[in-house]
Order: structure tokens, then C-alpha cells, then sequence
């Protein structure tokens, strides 16, 4: 029997509020799956498990606040789930750990002024009596104008799921009258409950950074005429939804490079704990404000194409604040590209427990000098910011270098 | 298609992609990319799924063309008729 705790999801995280289960006691779970949402300051959040087994009882009702630690469930064996080992109450005596439970008196006290506001602004209600469909799932339903009634079911019992209710936004038709009110619940929040609570999730991070980390920087410039060629080479045999962006030729440099490099590719934990798997979070800045960075796991071992589907997947899922815990919580450096038509140099803030962050500029037209010859070519400037404690600038150095070369020879990558 | 429906398309395109952008504000000459924050990820994007409503192939040495709403529309209906 393994115990289900809330996982950490990020330095800046204390707790979220449980919104949905996705799976009943008994059900039957792998590596990878998604047993519960959880809403934080980052959005709605799926949570992973890193077992496989029989899900137990179910500890935690829907809304209920779950600070990172807190028991949620058990994973039981065959064996275990088959003589109907009863998930005890002594284990529930034992948790949630004492601050979490001061936390929820404190929090049930204090009534409203002590629950964060919800990262989504609530909707006027619309009226879903008899309807079984999980809080969730009526919540987004109402947000977005869409008749619960008509939705069939797919969850147990035939109750309604999130699922449900976003594959209805696609497929129910709206009235013409309703359509200004749907486009208009688009349209950026007046209610400020998202941008503040992302904010202050952001606040978070990078005041502990500033003030943890001594960080240093360095930079360095590349020709990039040759990785363009190859990239518009590449993507003249593809057709437009397979076509790769520059920004995935950064991500598979960086990986490689760490590869060379492996103390850039740590955390920073009473010490320097290298990690063998190289994650790369990478920034995706949200429209309304803020970024996020999830996690594009094992980057060194994919391919550009693999690359490219991971950031088509994730991009949105960032944009709409729908990631799992695993993304927000694996990465073991930071990349950040500002994209065409912007700045050329950035010098970023470390997200802890990581060691490093690079930071990709827009490519630029300057005058470059070679062999004695002076001419124009497009330029990118790649930054890095590092941990001092972890790293000394020549360890910087070597990295920056290796990703030149990465860059200077696409084919490799 | 005529101009207009053509322009209805391509705002709803673009709401798809940048839903909490105003398209429909877009004047003829304003840059698409710069006016409503859309970045190189989002541009793939809608070029995809401006080549699938139009029936149309947007080769990447035509990215220059379709900059602006005017440029934009003026290369569509260029291309639907070939």
C-alpha cells in the first residue's frame, strides 16, 4: 500500500483546492495517470501518480483546501484491494500533517478572507438541479454559456465531467444572442482573480530567487544564417503543420549542451544535485499577463519533430492554465526565448531549485566580423543566468559554448 | 467567398488563436502580429488553419505577405484563385 500525498507543485506553492477526482475507489491505475484537479495559483492542475495499483478510499471531498503533504488517497496491491483491506481511519488520524490542519481551522475561521480567490472569476450561476456533473465541470459549463442539461455524461453514473462540458464547447451551437456573451467571457477578466494570483505566484518565485540566489551572466552572440538555412531547408518539405520554429532548434541545443555541460542541468539543495533526466521548462507568457513554464521532459533524447509536438501540446494547455503536477515541478533548467521583433538580450531570474536559465533574444541583422570581412548576418544573442553557489563562470562558459556549436551545426541536433 | 466573408474567416481565425485579442479591431495596415501579442507559436497556428479554411498552401518564404489585414486578405484571395 503505497500513501497518496498532494504533491509539491513549485517553490512558490503552499496548497491548492481539490475540483474534481477522476477516479472512484477500486479503479485500477498506472504510471502517468490522472487521479484528481487541483486548482492553484497556476490554474487547474492534473495530478499524476507515480504507482500503479488499486485506488483506495478517497480522503478528500470536492473543495476541499489540500495543503502540499496532505493524504489523499492510498494505492492498494491486487491482493490488498482484493481482501477488501479497509483504508483505515487510523491512517486519516494521522493526517493531514499538524499545520495543515491548523491551516484549514485557520481557513475555516477566517471563512472567505482566508480562501485565496479562485483563479477563475465565478460565473452567475445557471440553474443545474438533478443534474449529476462534478462542480467542475458545471462551473466551466457556466462560464462559457453552455447548457449542462444537454450534455450526456461520460463519468461515473453518468455524471457530467470537465471532459464533457469542453467537448460541448466545441459542439453545441449557440444562439446568435448568446454568442456576444460567450465572446465576451473571452475577452480579458475584469474581475483581476487571475492576473493577481498568478502575480503574486510569480512574486513569489523570483523574490526568493533574488534573494537566495547570488546569480551571474554571461553572453555570447551566434551566427545563426547557417541553422536558418537548415531550417527553412527542413521545413520546405514539410507541409505547414509539421513546419519547426527556431525556438525548437534552442530546445535540443540546450539539452545537448547540458549533456556536455551537466552541472547546469541541477537543483540546488543544501548542495548541487545533478539530475540525470534533462526537463526543460520552458516560458510560455500568457496573454492577460504572467508566464508559466512547464516541463518538456527528456528533451535530449527527442527528436526536433518529437520537440515541436511537445511545444504544440504544451503551449495551449500553459495558455488555458491546464498542465499536470509533473510539468510544473520536473524541470531542471530554464529556457526562454522573447521571439522575433523583440529585445535582443535578456539576463532572467532563476526559478530555485534550479541552477541555470537561458535566455534566447530576437535574431538581428548586425554587422558581423569573420576572416577579416566585415558582413551583415542574422544574430542571436543567448544569455545565461547562473547559480554561483552551483557554478563558476567557467562552467557558464563551456555551456554557452557548447550550445553554439550546437546551433552552428543543426544537422547534429 | 467574397472580401468581406473572407475578413469574418480570417477574424475568427485569429479570435481562435489569440481569444482575448479584439481581431475585428485590426486596421487595414496595422501589423496582425505586433497589434494583437501573437508570437511565432500562435502564427504557425493560424497559418495552419488559415490553409485548411481557404483550401490554400502558405509556403514559409510567403510569411512576409500576410503581415498586415490588408496584405493578408489580398494574398488569400491571390491564392483562391489559383
Amino acid at each position: 500500500m503505497v500513501e497518496y500525498r498532494m504533491p509539491s507543485l513549485g517553490a512558490d506553492m503552499e496548497a491548492g483546492f481539490l475540483r474534481e477526482w477522476r477516479v472512484k475507489p477500486g479503479d485500477h491505475i498506472n504510471r502517468g495517470d490522472i487521479i484528481a484537479e487541483v486548482e492553484t495559483q497556476k490554474g487547474i492542475i492534473e495530478i499524476e501518480v507515480f504507482d500503479e495499483g488499486i485506488i483506495g478510499e478517497l480522503l478528500l471531498k470536492i473543495d476541499d483546501k489540500v495543503p502540499v503533504g496532505t493524504l489523499m488517497t492510498h494505492i492498494l496491491t491486487e491482493s490488498e484491494a482484493k481482501t477488501g483491506m479497509k483504508v483505515g481511519e487510523k491512517e486519516e488520524e494521522k493526517v493531514p500533517p499538524k499545520e495543515a490542519e491548523i491551516e484549514e481551522k485557520e481557513a475555516k475561521v477566517a471563512g472567505e478572507a482566508a480562501t485565496p480567490p479562485p483563479a477563475i472569476p465565478t460565473p452567475p450561476p445557471i440553474p443545474v438541479h438533478r443534474i449529476r456533473a462534478s462542480p467542475l465541470a458545471k462551473r466551466i459549463a457556466a462560464e462559457r454559456g453552455i447548457d449542462i442539461s444537454l450534455i450526456k455524461g461520460s463519468g461515473p453514473e453518468g455524471a457530467i465531467t470537465r471532459k464533457d462540458v469542453e467537448e460541448a464547447v466545441t459542439t453545441q451551437p449557440r444562439p446568435l444572442s448568446e454568442q456576444a456573451s460567450y465572446d465576451a467571457a473571452q475577452q480579458p477578466t475584469p474581475e483581476k482573480s487571475t492576473t493577481d494570483t498568478m502575480r503574486m505566484a510569480i512574486a513569489a518565485a523570483v523574490s526568493r530567487s533574488n534573494r537566495e540566489i547570488p546569480h551571474y551572466y554571461l553572453q555570447t552572440k551566434v551566427d545563426m544564417s547557417l541553422a536558418l538555412a537548415w531550417l527553412t531547408d527542413t521545413n520546405k518539405q514539410r507541409s505547414v503543420k509539421d513546419r519547426l520554429l527556431p525556438v525548437v532548434l534552442y530546445v535540443k541545443a540546450t539539452a545537448r549542451a547540458l549533456e556536455e555541460v551537466p552541472d547546469m542541468n541541477a537543483w540546488w539543495d543544501n548542495g548541487l544535485q545533478r539530475k540525470k533526466d534533462i526537463h526543460i521548462g520552458f516560458v510560455v507568457s500568457l496573454r492577460t499577463g504572467g508566464i508559466i513554464a512547464p516541463a518538456i521532459h527528456d528533451a535530449n533524447k527527442k527528436s526536433t519533430d518529437e520537440l515541436m509536438k511537445d511545444l504544440s501540446d504544451l503551449i495551449p494547455r500553459a495558455r488555458a492554465m491546464r498542465l499536470r503536477s509533473s510539468e510544473l515541478v520536473d524541470s531542471t533548467i530554464t529556457v526562454t526565448s522573447l521571439g522575433d521583433n523583440t529585445v535582443e538580450t535578456m539576463f532572467g531570474v532563476i526559478y530555485p531549485p534550479q541552477v541555470a536559465l537561458v535566455g534566447f533574444g530576437g535574431i538581428k541583422e548586425e554587422p558581423w566580423a569573420e576572416n577579416g570581412m566585415v558582413g551583415a548576418k542574422p544574430v542571436l544573442t543567448i544569455s545565461l543566468s547562473a547559480d554561483h553557489r552551483a557554478t563558476d563562470g567557467s562552467t557558464g562558459s563551456r555551456f554557452l559554448t557548447e550550445l553554439k556549436k550546437y546551433l552552428n551545426q543543426p544537422e547534429l541536433l | 467567398m467574397n472580401e468581406e466573408e473572407i475578413k469574418q474567416t480570417v477574424i475568427r481565425l485569429l479570435k481562435n488563436i489569440a481569444p482575448d485579442m479584439n481581431p475585428e479591431e485590426l486596421q487595414p495596415d496595422d501589423s496582425i502580429r505586433q497589434t494583437l501579442g501573437i508570437d511565432s507559436f500562435d502564427s504557425l497556428q493560424f497559418v495552419v488553419a488559415m490553409d485548411e479554411a481557404f483550401g490554400i498552401d502558405t509556403p514559409e518564404e510567403d510569411y512576409g505577405k500576410i503581415q498586415t489585414m490588408k496584405s493578408l486578405l489580398e494574398y488569400i484571395k491571390s491564392r483562391m484563385r489559383k
